[in-house]
């Protein structure tokens, strides 16, 4: 990730932003290519005042907490799948390519997010230094079980998921910054699918669905919290309409499709308890 | 992949939907041609035709999504319908397909009742829709435009995002885009092992999104009625 990736970013959802950032499109073409050939990685370093000029105004403090947040979770993925990909008995062959894929995805989070908050003038948060991927004990078998190791997965990207959902409202309006989020968002649920189905091809866990159906279906009770919550994902009311009242192919929508129908979100404050025992926050 | 890739392959991807829409626009051409004193006779109630309105503020984004989830749920009722439903599909890929459908038929409903509840008077009505090109007893047809479809809502839901003014909104639009996600990864892995992300994700492994009149110029060779986006929120 260099300032040729950022610059592309926020071209896509702002097409003015080379305007913006100089009157003089000319001037702005030569940064561009002496960025481009040089990719020098100290510019990111005066981004920051460069975009405050460049919007008026400095990115809100709220936006660049979601922003850290959403780091802080990445970090942690990243290094999951990292040291599950070094460690765990993957099958070699598609199982321990999708893991790889995964792993990149999150590292490709991880720079992405680094770069975007330096943009945005605030220093991004740092990894912990350890992690503890039992959880505390909870899943000694995490690194040296294949079944244990994907269970974990899921749980950690169905909570990612919802982690970005609960935020998403803190972005309202935030073209640059919402739009990335809810991308990530929607890689994050395209990890969770593929785990969970996975565990289902591998049969750790028959019949499990690549959506989340009713409550905890993970096949992991000490979950519970992960799929509970203020606004649980076995949730059937949306905006004052109760799923299951209205009308399906043959009667009422079933409680099944209700809760596969609809993912629902966690606040901040519920994920860090959540991952607190793995050493995230 | 790298985002020269990425992009190539969406523009693949885009010129074979835009040769989808020339062969569209050509039968329709084709059968004005015909019928040209039924045409010239009906230019001017033509002129006054916009379409469907799907309106402004949140409501149109709204309706937008609502017009997105028709489109969904009345091709998997389709697919789950056909007479050679059992005989093209696994017992996984059945089950997955009706699941599928049950989801966004819970997703129209859902809107339906939501906007009548928030604005009577601006919900769209029921689209009319044109499978014709979709051959419904060949799994790799239907299969591959499911993936369309799934990939398109996710980047409609994810470039529609930022126009809402009210937070709630945006978030049952979460709520939904994520299952969308779920959908769309499964549909490919259904299609090829290891595709879960494919050309759907950009060099940062951010999703692709895509502006109401990118989404809605796709979704059109598959939509009879004519959309009008034009007080949409552009931002």
């Amino acid at each position: 990730m260099n300032i040729i990736n950022i610059l592309e970013e926020i071209e896509k959802v702002d097409g003015d932003v080379y305007e913006r950032l100089s009157p003089r499109r000319k001037a702005m073409q030569q940064f561009y290519k002496y960025g481009s050939k040089a990719a020098i990685a100290a510019i990111p370093l005066g981004l920051g005042s460069m975009f405050n000029k460049a919007y008026g105004q400095a990115v809100p403090a709220g936006v660049i907490a979601v922003l850290q947040y959403a780091l802080t979770l990445e970090h942690f993925e990243y290094r999951f799948y990292e040291r599950g990909s070094a460690l765990a008995p993957i099958p070699a062959g598609a199982d321990k390519t999708a893991i790889d894929i995964i792993r990149d995805s999150e590292l490709k989070h991880v720079n992405f997010l680094k770069t975007v908050i330096t943009a945005a003038g605030a220093t991004p948060v740092a990894e912990k230094a350890v992690y503890d991927f039992t959880a505390m004990g909870t899943f000694p078998t995490v690194f040296t079980s294949y079944a244990t190791f994907l269970a974990v997965a899921q749980v950690l990207e169905d909570t990612g998921v919802r982690a970005y959902k609960g935020r998403a409202g803190e972005l309202l309006g935030q073209k640059v910054y919402l739009t990335a989020a809810l991308g990530i968002h929607a890689v994050e649920a395209r990890h969770a699918a593929k785990i969970r189905y996975m565990r289902r091809l591998n049969g750790h866990v028959p019949g499990i669905k690549p959506y989340i159906t009713g409550g905890n279906d993970s096949g992991v009770p000490a979950a519970n919290g992960n799929y509970g919550g203020a606004i649980p994902e076995s949730n059937v009311n949306h905006a004052g309409v109760n799923i299951t009242t209205l009308p399906g192919v043959t009667g009422t929508i079933s409680v099944n499709a209700a809760t596969e129908a609809f993912d629902e979100p966690l606040t901040a404050a519920e994920v860090l308890a959540l991952v607190a025992p793995f050493g995230v926050s | 992949m790298d985002q020269q890739t990425a992009v190539e392959q969406n523009s693949k991807e885009a010129s074979l939907l835009e040769k989808k829409i020339h062969r569209r626009k050509f039968f329709k051409f084709s059968s004005v041609a015909v019928a040209s004193a039924a045409f010239i006779a009906s230019c001017d109630k033509n002129k006054e035709d916009d379409g469907v309105n799907l309106g402004s503020g949140d409501v149109g984004i709204l309706n937008y999504a609502y017009a997105l989830e028709q489109l969904e749920a009345a091709f998997y009722t389709q697919v789950v319908a056909n007479a050679a439903f059992s005989a093209t599909f696994s017992t996984d890929e059945r089950t997955f397909l009706t699941d599928i459908r049950d989801h966004e038929i819970a997703h129209r409903e859902f809107f339906k009742k939501a906007i009548t509840g928030a604005a009577s008077s601006s919900i769209i009505p029921a689209l009319e829709v044109d499978f014709s090109s979709i051959n419904f007893a060949n799994k790799a047809s239907v299969l591959g435009t499911a993936m369309a479809f799934e990939d398109l809502g996710v980047s409609a839901y994810n470039g529609a995002g930022y126009l809402f003014k009210d937070a709630n909104y945006l978030l049952l639009a979460g709520k939904i885009v994520s299952v969308e996600a779920r959908h769309a990864a499964l549909i490919r892995e259904l299609v090829a092992a290891n595709s879960f992300l494919g050309d759907q994700v950009d060099a940062s492994s951010v999703n692709i999104s895509r502006t109401p009149a990118e989404v809605l110029a796709i979704a059109d060779t598959y939509i009879v009625t004519k959309i009008n986006a034009t007080n949409l929120p552009t931002g």
